[in-house]
C-alpha cells in the first residue's frame, strides 16, 4: 500500500502539493521546495510537461523525489505517448519505485510552447486508468500475441502495483456530462481524485453528495492566489476556474495597505493568498478526503498555507 | 467535400522557376466548389502566370481530377499542348495533383493545400465533421463525432476544460461532448454516454489506405 493509500485507509486528511520539474537539467530549485514539503505533506504530485510546456519528465523527477524521502505521485497524461510508451513508461515507473499514478488526458498541445507539435492523444485518461489496472492485473494491452488476436493481453513478468488516480471537475457547467465521466473513472479503476480549484463551496458540497456513493477519496483542489492580478487572470483566461469577489477584493484590500510599494504589495498579497488557501482548507475538512495544493512556483509557501489550515 | 485553398502565389512561382510552358488543370467536383479549381481560377491564375512573363499553353477542368482513367483520357485529348508544357499546375487537391504526377513523365505542382473533409455549411463556408478515421463510433455518440470535433479526440466525456458547454481550445466552439451528452439526452440515450468507449483501432488508419470492391459474380460490382 502507498503512503498516501494508507493515509485513506486510516481515515485521515490527506494533503499532498505539486513539484514542477525544472525547463533544463537543474533539479536545485525543485529539490529545495520538495525539502520544505517534507514531514507536512503526504504526497507529492510531480506534473507532466504541465499546460503543454516541454520540461524535465515527470518520472524521473518522481524517482529523485523518492531518493530525496518523499512520496511522489507520478502525473501521467496521454498527449505526448502513444500506448506503447504509455505502459512502457508505466512498467519503468514501478521499477523505479513509483507506485502513485495520477492519470490524466492532458492539456491540448496548442495552449504551450510547442503548438506545432503533434498531438498524441491515441488513449484518454478513462483508458489509461483502464490500461492501469491491466497492467496491476498482470497482463499488458497487446491485441496480438504470437501473432495471433488476443482479448486478455500478455502476461508480464512482473506485474506493477499502482494506486491510481484522477482529475474531476466539480464546478463544471453542464456538470452531468462531468459526473458521467467521473463515473467511468471509478469504474475504470481510480482510487483517489484530484479536484480542479474549488472556490463554491455551495457546488462542491453537492458534488461530494454524489462522489461519496462511491468507494474513492476525493482531494479538493486548492489554488494558491498570488495577487489580486492572478486571480483576474485566472477568472478571465482559465476555463473552469471562478474566484468569486469577495476573494478578489481580500487581495486588492491587501495590495492597497502596502500604498505604492510593489513589493510590499506582492508581500501582503501571498499572505492574504495564503491565509485565503488555509481558510479554504479549514473549511473543506469536514467535507472530503484530502487537499491538493498547488502553489504553482511557491511550493515554499505550501508549509505557511498547512500552518494557517491547522495541519 | 474535399476542401483546399490555394498555396500563396509565391511559393507556386517558387516551384516554377525556370519553367517557362505551364498546363493548367482545375477540377470540376470540391475545387470548384470551393472557389480554388473551377473555370474562374484557372482564368486567374492564367492571368497571374502570364503577368510573370509565364506561358500558359493549355488547360482544363477535369469533371474528377481523382478519376485516373479519366484524367488520363483527358491528357491525351490535349496531348499537343501537354507535350508542349514544361510543368503542369494542378488547382485541385492532392489527390488530384498525384493523379497527374502518376500519368505524366513531367513535373507536376500542386497550387492547392488540402485541408479537411468538409460539410458545406452554407455558401463559402466549411467545417470538418469526419475525419476518415475507418473505425466509426458515431452510433454511440448520437451520431456527432468526437473524434473530429473534440480536438483531442476524447471517447469518453468532456475534458476539464470544458468551461460553460464550450471547447477550452476554442472557446468559440461548443464543446462536442456537451453536444453529444445534449443529443443522447433528446433521444433519449443517454446510457450510450455511460458505456466507456474502448481504445481506437488505429490500424484502420495505416497508410496508404486501399480498398478493392469485391466483384459479384454476374459482372457488376
Amino acid at each position: 500500500m502507498t503512503g498516501l493509500a494508507e493515509v485513506f485507509s486510516l481515515g485521515k486528511f490527506a494533503v499532498t502539493a505539486e513539484a514542477g520539474p525544472p525547463k533544463g537539467t537543474n533539479v536545485q530549485q525543485m529539490l529545495e521546495h520538495a525539502h520544505l514539503l517534507k514531514g507536512r505533506v503526504h504526497a507529492v504530485n510531480v506534473t507532466d510537461n504541465q499546460s503543454s510546456v516541454m520540461r524535465m519528465g515527470s518520472l524521473a523527477a518522481s524517482h529523485l523525489l523518492i531518493e530525496a524521502g518523499l512520496e511522489p505521485v507520478f502525473q501521467m497524461t496521454c498527449r505526448d505517448r502513444n500506448r506503447l510508451a504509455i505502459q512502457s513508461d508505466l512498467l519503468s515507473a514501478h521499477v523505479l519505485g513509483i507506485r502513485n499514478v495520477l492519470a490524466l488526458t492532458g492539456d491540448y498541445i496548442s495552449v504551450g510552447d510547442h503548438p506545432q507539435a503533434k498531438p498524441v492523444f491515441d488513449l484518454e485518461s478513462v483508458q489509461l486508468l483502464q490500461v492501469i489496472a491491466r497492467l496491476n492485473s498482470g497482463y499488458d494491452c497487446a491485441t496480438v500475441s504470437a501473432g495471433k488476436p488476443t482479448t486478455t493481453g500478455i502476461q508480464l513478468d512482473g506485474a506493477t502495483e499502482f494506486f491510481p488516480g484522477a482529475v474531476v471537475a466539480p464546478e463544471a457547467e453542464p456538470l452531468e456530462p462531468q459526473l458521467i465521466k467521473f463515473e467511468k473513472k471509478v469504474n475504470a479503476g481510480a482510487k483517489f481524485f484530484q479536484t480542479q480549484a474549488i472556490y463554491n463551496m455551495d457546488k462542491f458540497a453537492k458534488f461530494m453528495e454524489t462522489a461519496r456513493q462511491f468507494d474513492v477519496k476525493i482531494m479538493a483542489g486548492i489554488l494558491l492566489l498570488k495577487s489580486a492580478g492572478m486571480a483576474n487572470y485566472l477568472n478571465k483566461f482559465v476555463p473552469g476556474i471562478q474566484v468569486p469577489d469577495d476573494l478578489i477584493a481580500e487581495l486588492n484590500a491587501a495590495k492597497e495597505r502596502a500604498q505604492d510599494d510593489k513589493k510590499l504589495a506582492a508581500k501582503y498579497q501571498m499572505e492574504a493568498g495564503i491565509s485565503i488557501a488555509g481558510r479554504q482548507i479549514r473549511r473543506m475538512k469536514d467535507l472530503c478526503h484530502g487537499a491538493h495544493v498547488m502553489a504553482i512556483g511557491a511550493e515554499d509557501r505550501v508549509p505557511a498555507i498547512l500552518d494557517e489550515a491547522g495541519l | 467535400m474535399i476542401i483546399t485553398k490555394p498555396k500563396p502565389m509565391a511559393q507556386v512561382m517558387r516551384c516554377l522557376a525556370g519553367i517557362q510552358r505551364v498546363f493548367l488543370v482545375g477540377c470540376g467536383e470540391c475545387a470548384t466548389t470551393c472557389m480554388t479549381g473551377g473555370a474562374e481560377q484557372i482564368q486567374e491564375m492564367k492571368a497571374k502566370l502570364e503577368a510573370e512573363g509565364k506561358e500558359v499553353v493549355g488547360s482544363f477542368v477535369g469533371e474528377s481530377d481523382c478519376h485516373i482513367l479519366d484524367m488520363k483520357r483527358q491528357v491525351r485529348l490535349n496531348k499537343e499542348a501537354a507535350d508542349k508544357a514544361e510543368a503542369f499546375l494542378v488547382l485541385s487537391c492532392g489527390a488530384g495533383v498525384q493523379t497527374f504526377s502518376e500519368i505524366l513523365d513531367k513535373p507536376v505542382y500542386a497550387a492547392n493545400d488540402t485541408m479537411f473533409l468538409g460539410n458545406i455549411q452554407r455558401f463559402g463556408v466549411f467545417a470538418e465533421r469526419c475525419s476518415l478515421c475507418g473505425d466509426c463510433v458515431l452510433n454511440e455518440t448520437g451520431g456527432i463525432c468526437p473524434v473530429t470535433n473534440c480536438p483531442k479526440g476524447l471517447l469518453n466525456g468532456p475534458c476539464g476544460g470544458m468551461n460553460k458547454g464550450m471547447c477550452e481550445v476554442n472557446q468559440e466552439r461548443e464543446c462536442a461532448w456537451v453536444m453529444i451528452y445534449k443529443r443522447l439526452l433528446l433521444l433519449n440515450q443517454l446510457d450510450k454516454m455511460k458505456t466507456p468507449l474502448a481504445a481506437k483501432n488505429y490500424a484502420t488508419s495505416n497508410k496508404p489506405h486501399s480498398l478493392t470492391l469485391e466483384r459479384k459474380k454476374g459482372g457488376a460490382a
